[in-house]
């Protein structure tokens, strides 16, 4: 963003998570002087540990059931929490409105069908392997609308048909990467004037043994004993996955005050990067990213490590050496870590902690410094697991923001 | 900045400046538009994969590109180095150091049968049953990185930065069939914010398998005239029964004017403008009236400055679906009128079928080439008009004509719609 650009708001947050339902919910659990407990689900994916869903009535953001019934878990969790955030916004239902709404999600895969998957297994087993058989077994087991279901570009789809946000759509994809460049772009476009209000964010439904497969087949899940983020030490480190829905709305600073909304903050840098993960060349990235954070006891951190321990790390020393009177969260800790979704969590908690003004409290008071004071900014990172480094940096917006 | 290299809103002009593409007619620009302008169909009999029980054993697939291991991730990632490379070198760049953005349109992945079967197969300790909880005891007992990595949406993207030597957080992207110009929007619109000088757009796609055909055809999306394969994509017919999938990928450089013009690049055309606009219709169906659609083209011509009658030929989306063709044509009658009639409109998917994730990009790489040459490639297996929906589909010929604006048209799954509006020169 240059000199001449545009303020780029956030004027309505949707989160969903294990802790709850809505960005209020989330800050009144963090606003009780101790850290909550994680919600953890430890006995259906044992050995691992997954943040599931908190009970959600579907219908309360997607009223119509046949738009429910086109959806999985995945698709439905990111319409919700779209939907919880267009209305924090207080855009109106009115389609004139919405369809002047621009749109960035970022997406993995819908579920798939378990249940065929083991049906054609098993059918391979016996038919030594059979290409005929797969093809019989996937064409008369399969539902028809299980594909739209798992396209990544169709929960962007769903959003437009349940909360009518037509004035563009795009889904970017590829892990954390995608939310960073989600974010980075709406606000890009919205500070260039090629935009004035978008719809920008993710959803990671963890509960999904097609997902846990692929993970452990990277070796990269927690097992055995949980501890928060920055506890974790190889080999016993890794991720402990977490279901979030998370979408924000960032608006132009002229077009929030025209319908004269209250905002929560305000994104002064969003910037992505990626490279080669040897420690010095993952230093030298994320030192060049967070240059520009304020380096006094006024900033927060929200780090989104992912509890792999080399680059997380990686990460605190530079947080240490160049910011060391921060005080750093892992949100991880709380939320799980939700890939697409992890990146926009992080601003969410970071721009509704700013506008309340929160102290938050330490979520491992063994690794985690208190916070002497409210935060004046704050600065949501996220390292990605493998790949993808991103920064946001974020300033309070003064009275109207601390109504919220 | 020089008066000359903006454009009539101040604006940098985009210019293109390289070219790749891959599909099955062949690998590399003069193979492709050779076989374009012929008239010639890649569409052909699976051979694969195992075909039995399937409705649809055609496709557009590209065979002649060894990759290892045979799965779509490395086709789509061979495929995009291919076009990707091709255009950086059009473009007189070093290819190891293209120094710009990455947008790539790449199809979603999944873990592939053949590594459930695999591991299914595998030796440890884990349940018997066929199912998520053996794969997941045996993957424990065999885990396989590599694996891992194959099923990250972000995987392509990566090897293609590192290999391409482009600069920054590569963005990968879904807009289902509008992909690959959604792709060439993004580098548009990052040039002209002043992020960068040069942008490298990709769409990829090499996702022909047997369950994404069975997918697709559970939806009635796919053409079944098996027996004539070359036949088979007949956009804007009267007997057409949806479209072929297919397999390849386009690669365009975009580059503000003003840097092409200093370094003395040719400047290959220039993308006027986009429009997109998205339908809250249904999941795979276009809202009745086309407003959506309307409101794209319109959106395209208007970015770019345009009129209608501005435009000497339209690239199709043209799938061959009934829906689809139906829809485009009584949506561009809607913005272009009576001109409609007499503005050539052609669909390359009549030859390469419909290449998905890469259409977009790979379609707007043969209207640079149209206007280039002054020659539109046709609509092939036009022999039965609809009569619903009379256009001048350059049937089954190439034509020649000078071409000085394009209006291309991409229409997703999903809703998701965009327009590019594309120039033979800058237009200050």
């Amino acid at each position: 963003m240059t000199d001449t650009a545009r303020d780029v708001l956030i004027t309505g947050i949707g989160l969903v998570s294990s802790l709850g339902e809505g960005i209020a919910a989330h800050l009144d659990l963090l606003e009780r002087g101790s850290a909550p407990q994680p919600v953890i689900e430890s006995e259906r994916f044992a050995p691992y540990f997954v943040h599931p869903l908190p009970p959600i009535d579907w219908s309360t953001q997607i009223p119509k059931k046949g738009d429910q019934r086109q959806m999985e878990t995945w698709q439905k969790l990111g319409t919700y929490a779209a939907g919880l955030a267009l209305t924090d916004a207080g855009i109106p239902t009115d389609e004139s409105v919405r369809s002047g709404v621009d749109m960035i999600v970022a997406a993995g895969g819908g579920e798939r069908d378990t249940a065929v998957d083991a049906l054609v297994m098993e059918r391979a087993r016996q038919s030594g392997g059979s290409g005929a058989v797969m093809n019989e077994t996937l064409a008369n087991e399969l539902r028809p609308t299980l594909f739209l279901a798992q396209l990544s570009n169709l929960l962007a789809g769903n959003i437009s048909i349940v909360h009518k946000v037509t004035g563009s759509s795009r889904t970017f994809m590829g892990e954390e990467g995608a939310g960073i460049s989600a974010v980075s772009v709406a606000a890009a476009r919205i500070a260039a004037g090629q935009s004035d209000i978008c719809l920008v964010g993710a959803a990671f439904a963890a509960e999904r043994k097609d997902l846990i497969l692929n993970y452990e087949m990277g070796g990269l899940l927690l097992r055995s004993d949980w501890r928060s983020v920055f506890a974790r030490r190889a080999p016993a480190d890794g991720l402990a996955i977490g279901s979030v829905g998370v979408f924000l709305v960032l608006e132009s600073a002229e077009h929030a005050a025209a319908r004269s909304a209250p905002a929560y903050a305000k994104l002064t840098r969003v910037a992505g990067d990626r490279g080669p993960r040897r420690g010095e060349a993952l230093a030298a990235r994320l030192d060049d990213l967070i240059k520009g954070a304020p380096a006094d006891d006024g900033l927060l951190v929200l780090s989104g490590a992912s509890g792999i321990e080399a680059p997380t790390a990686v990460e605190r020393q530079v947080l240490a050496n160049t910011l060391p009177q921060a005080p750093v969260r892992a949100y991880g800790s709380l939320l799980g870590h939700s890939f697409e979704a992890q990146f926009p969590a992080g601003i969410a908690l970071a721009a509704a902690t700013l506008a309340r003004g929160t102290r938050l409290p330490a979520f491992d008071s063994g690794e985690e410094s208190p916070a002497l004071q409210p935060a004046r900014a704050a600065l949501v990172t996220t390292v990605g697991h493998l790949q993808a480094e991103g920064v946001c940096l974020l300033e309070p917006v003064g009275p109207a923001g601390e109504t919220r | 900045m020089s008066e000359s290299t903006t454009d009539f809103r101040g604006r940098p002009i985009v210019a293109v400046t390289g070219l790749g593409v891959v599909s099955s007619l062949g690998e590399g620009v003069e193979a492709n538009w050779s076989s374009l302008t012929a008239g010639r169909s890649g569409i052909h009999r699976i051979n694969r994969f195992p075909i039995d029980n399937l409705r649809t054993t055609i496709a557009g697939t590209v065979d002649f590109i060894e990759v290892e291991p045979s799965i779509s991730v490395s086709r789509s990632h061979a495929m995009a180095r291919s076009a990707g490379t091709e255009a950086i070198r059009m473009a007189g760049l070093d290819a190891s150091d293209f120094g710009g953005r990455l947008f790539l349109a790449a199809p979603p992945v999944e873990l592939e049968w053949a590594d459930r079967f695999a591991l299914d197969a595998a030796d440890g300790d884990a349940p018997a049953d066929a199912g998520y909880d053996r794969l997941i005891e045996l993957a424990r007992q065999h885990p396989s990185p590599a694996t891992y990595d194959n099923t990250r949406f972000g995987r392509i993207s990566e090897l293609l930065a590192d290999e391409l030597g482009v600069r920054g957080l590569p963005v990968t992207l879904s807009t289902a069939c509008a992909s690959g110009a959604t792709a060439i929007q993004l580098g548009v619109e990052a040039i002209r914010r002043g992020e960068c000088e040069r942008a490298l757009a990709i769409g990829t796609d090499g996702s022909v398998t047997a369950e994404a055909l069975i997918r697709f055809s559970l939806l009635s999306a796919l053409s079944t005239h098996n027996d004539m394969p070359e036949k088979a994509s007949k956009p804007f017919s009267g007997d057409r029964d949806g479209f072929v999938m297919a397999e390849g990928a386009g690669a365009l450089v975009l580059e503000s004017l003003e840097s092409a013009k200093a370094r003395g690049a040719t400047i290959l055309g220039v993308i006027h403008g986009c429009g997109e606009k998205a339908d809250d219709f249904h999941r795979t169906r276009s809202k009745p009236d086309g407003s959506p659609i309307i409101a794209t083209i319109r959106a395209g011509l208007a970015d770019a400055g345009l009129e209608p009658s501005d435009i000497d030929y339209i690239n199709a989306h043209g799938t061959s679906t009934p829906e689809n063709d139906r829809m485009e044509a009584t949506s561009l009658e809607a913005v272009f009128g009576e001109a409609l009639r007499s503005t050539p409109i052609s669909s390359n998917k009549s030859m390469i079928g419909h290449t998905l994730t890469a259409a977009g990009a790979i379609e707007a790489v043969f209207s640079i080439l149209t206007m280039r040459d002054g020659l539109m490639p046709p609509t092939i297996n036009y022999d039965n008009p609809d009569p619903a929906i009379p256009l001048d589909t350059v049937p089954n010929a190439a034509r020649r004509g000078e071409v000085r604006a394009v209006l291309s048209n991409s229409f997703g799954f999903g809703g998701q719609n965009v327009c590019l509006v594309l120039g033979r020169e800058p237009r200050p």
